[in-house]
């Protein structure tokens, strides 16, 4: 297990790295540079500019320079923010966007998983159908609608919550609850085909042959069965809420990264989108880290793979 | 001999947007203590419904029309889910046909067998776990105490439904419900799991109902035989008096199209036809349209049971006193003198082994 969690290590650098190139690379790409539309600046402070961050320099010396920084930490200067360095920026804004994310990704999947598994033993009465609704309405209504609705409904009309305010944690409901909508009814729906699924399998007869009840079914073989395919959504679920993140952040005032992201791309802030593309990034190989790691525990024939199987 | 169990005319419909599928049509039989009785049918008699409704495992679609299930004084059929699941793993146990997919793939074996153990018996856990060792290594798994931390996909499918058999057996339960166990095994690892089989039952003294299409294995596994046709039982008998003298034609073409070390034919012999639709059975004998021995009166009134001897009897016709005299096919004709041979020489005792010599599948 050691060396297979370490063997994922070495790929996951492997792979920021390739991340690293691609978007730079990606990004020189990008019509414009950062000053173009300063209309108050002369061309030689645009000049000066250049040679200040190091623009001048041929591509390819800026992206050792940049690849190198990286690699101790460094992530470079905004250009836009009053000349702040990248990693400061992110590191005061990556608070909020992460426990909005981790409360979503919990609050989705647990919810999720016991809706899913609820209307698979309800399959086919009418507490299977509600849930199925509630589902697809989780699902084609997008996050930010219901962003709106919730601020309108809790926060406006009944004064529950507050509306657009980051302080303390009730102010992270709303937004929890907006973004947690699409994991739970992805992983709902999942949930529920799997959990059919392994309930109609041998094993689950067998189970009930030897005595034990429904729960008993349900809770000792069922669910850890079902549970193995819908781990694998927890990575694309992860990348929808990232994205998801930065329009809910806006909704609701939440000093995120998701909205410093938008900003650095339309004003060509060329560290910031670096800085913040690796910060997703990162955040996504250690997803699919993690879930490789679950999927371990969970399945044993995962887990057991390579070492020796007798016959 | 007691009964440890008496099924009374059971009959089992499954809702379907069609209409209702009468499975089981008035299944009646016993089931004694200490004995083998073998179920054999084709796909779709109704052979495997009727175990899941003792068990009561049938899908929610089951709809059970009438008939009781009796075990130990109480209706099965009117237990509860909790009553039943009392029942199930300690009194009654089941093996179904496929390994492959019987053991849960995410949990060891051991905690698999000794499931049983901790749900109906309040065992201390040592005391569990060196009762799943004895049981697991009584089923012939080697050593069995490292092997109760592996997991099913670490073990081979003669060795997975060794451990089924271990799962079913470890509350000594009194009847062993054994769908199929050995179709989806090769022949040899048939051969070792029904030896197995029949050694655990002199061992714990358990009634097995034994359902088969393979009527080799019948003959080598059961004291006494129903066979199934359309959801309803039409012969029932000693192995021996089913095998050397069935009078159901539907258990002469089941015998005839058996192939035996003496089968001279080129084409081994087929039943026509197919069976009926049971979502509107024929009102008279089930089997009337593939019987070419079928009188006028089967396609209107169903036979009722014409007792034969004190342990045989068959739903057909053609025992009726007023029934024409027909000649079986030859093979029945040779089997049934074989018969008399034996009867005459005293030697038609149960499981003797003089009868069974062409038996394939138990060698």
């Amino acid at each position: 297990m050691r060396k297979y969690i370490l063997k994922r290590v070495l790929y996951m650098i492997l792979t920021l790295f390739l991340i690293a190139t691609i978007t730079f690379f990606l990004m020189k790409l990008l019509p414009g540079t950062p000053y173009q539309n300063q209309d108050k600046m002369s061309a030689s402070q645009i000049h000066m500019m250049n040679e200040q961050y190091g623009l001048n320099k041929p591509v390819w010396q800026q992206y050792l320079i940049y690849i190198f920084g990286m690699v101790h930490g460094d992530l470079g200067i905004s250009f836009q923010f009053s000349s702040q360095p990248v990693s400061y920026l992110i590191a005061t804004r990556i608070g909020p966007s992460l426990q909005l994310g981790i409360q979503a990704m919990i609050v989705g999947s647990v919810l999720g998983i016991l809706l899913g598994a609820f209307a698979a033993i309800r399959k086919n009465t009418w507490a299977d159908t509600l849930a199925t609704l509630l589902a697809i309405l989780g699902m084609s209504i997008p996050n930010f609608v219901f962003a709106v609705l919730l601020q309108y409904i809790l926060g406006f009309k009944l004064k529950l919550f507050p509306i657009a305010l980051w302080d303390n944690f009730s102010s992270s409901i709303l937004p929890t609850i907006a973004l947690a909508m699409m994991p739970l009814a992805e992983t709902a729906r999942f949930m529920r085909t799997e959990m059919i699924d392994v309930l109609s399998s041998d094993y689950i007869m067998l189970a009930r042959a030897k005595g034990l009840t429904q729960a008993g079914v349900v809770w000792h073989h069922a669910l850890r069965n079902s549970l193995i395919p819908v781990i694998t959504l927890a990575g694309p679920l992860a990348v929808n809420l990232m994205t998801g993140s930065m329009v809910v952040e806006n909704i609701f005032s939440i000093p995120g990264i998701g909205e410093q992201f938008v900003k650095s791309i339309t004003t060509n802030d060329y560290p910031t989108i670096m800085g913040v593309t690796m910060v997703y990034s990162f955040m996504l190989v250690i997803v699919i880290l993690v879930v490789d790691i679950l999927y371990g525990i969970i399945d044993p024939r995962i887990r057991l793979s390579g070492s020796e199987v007798s016959a | 001999m007691d009964n440890i169990l008496e099924v009374k005319d059971l009959k089992i419909n499954f809702g379907t947007f069609a209409g209702d599928v009468q499975a089981v049509r008035g299944v009646s039989f016993n089931l004694r203590k200490g004995e083998t009785l073998a179920i054999v049918g084709e796909t779709g008699s109704g052979k495997s419904v009727t175990t899941k409704a003792i068990m009561g495992l049938l899908d929610s679609n089951a709809k059970i029309a009438s008939g009781s299930i009796m075990f130990a004084g109480e209706d099965l059929l009117k237990a509860n889910a909790h009553e039943m699941a009392a029942i199930n793993g300690n009194n009654i146990a089941e093996i179904i046909q496929d390994p492959m997919t019987s053991l849960d793939p995410t949990m060891t074996i051991g905690k698999q067998v000794s499931e049983p153990l901790r749900i109906h018996k309040s065992m201390s856990k040592e005391k569990a776990i060196a009762r799943t060792k004895e049981v697991l290594a009584l089923v012939g798994i080697q050593n069995a105490e490292a092997r109760m931390k592996d997991y099913p996909h670490q073990f081979s499918g003669g060795q997975r439904q060794r451990i089924v058999i271990a799962m079913a057996l470890v509350n000594y339960p009194k009847i062993l419900i054994a769908d199929e166990p050995t179709t989806a095994l090769d022949v040899t690892i048939q051969a070792q799991i029904l030896d197995l089989m029949t050694e655990l039952q002199q061992k714990i003294d358990t009634s097995i109902i034994f359902i088969t299409h393979d009527l080799g294995v019948v003959a080598g596994m059961a004291d006494r035989v129903a066979v199934m046709y359309a959801g309803k039982i039409i012969e029932v008998g000693t192995v021996d008096e089913i095998f050397y003298d069935p009078k159901h034609p539907y258990t002469w073409g089941l015998i005839n199209s058996m192939p035996t070390l003496d089968t001279k034919a080129k084409r081994l012999y087929a039943i026509p036809g197919t069976p009926p639709d049971l979502l509107d059975p024929p009102k008279g004998d089930a089997f009337a349209p593939r019987n070419e021995y079928a009188l006028k009166i089967d396609t209107e009134m169903a036979p009722p049971f014409f007792p034969i001897t004190a342990t045989h009897s068959a739903a057909t016709w053609l025992l009726h006193p007023d029934a024409p005299q027909v000649t079986p096919p030859p093979e029945i004709v040779r089997r049934q003198e074989v018969y008399q041979e034996m009867v005459d020489k005293g030697l038609d005792q149960p499981n003797n082994p003089e009868v069974k010599l062409n038996t394939p599948a138990t060698d």
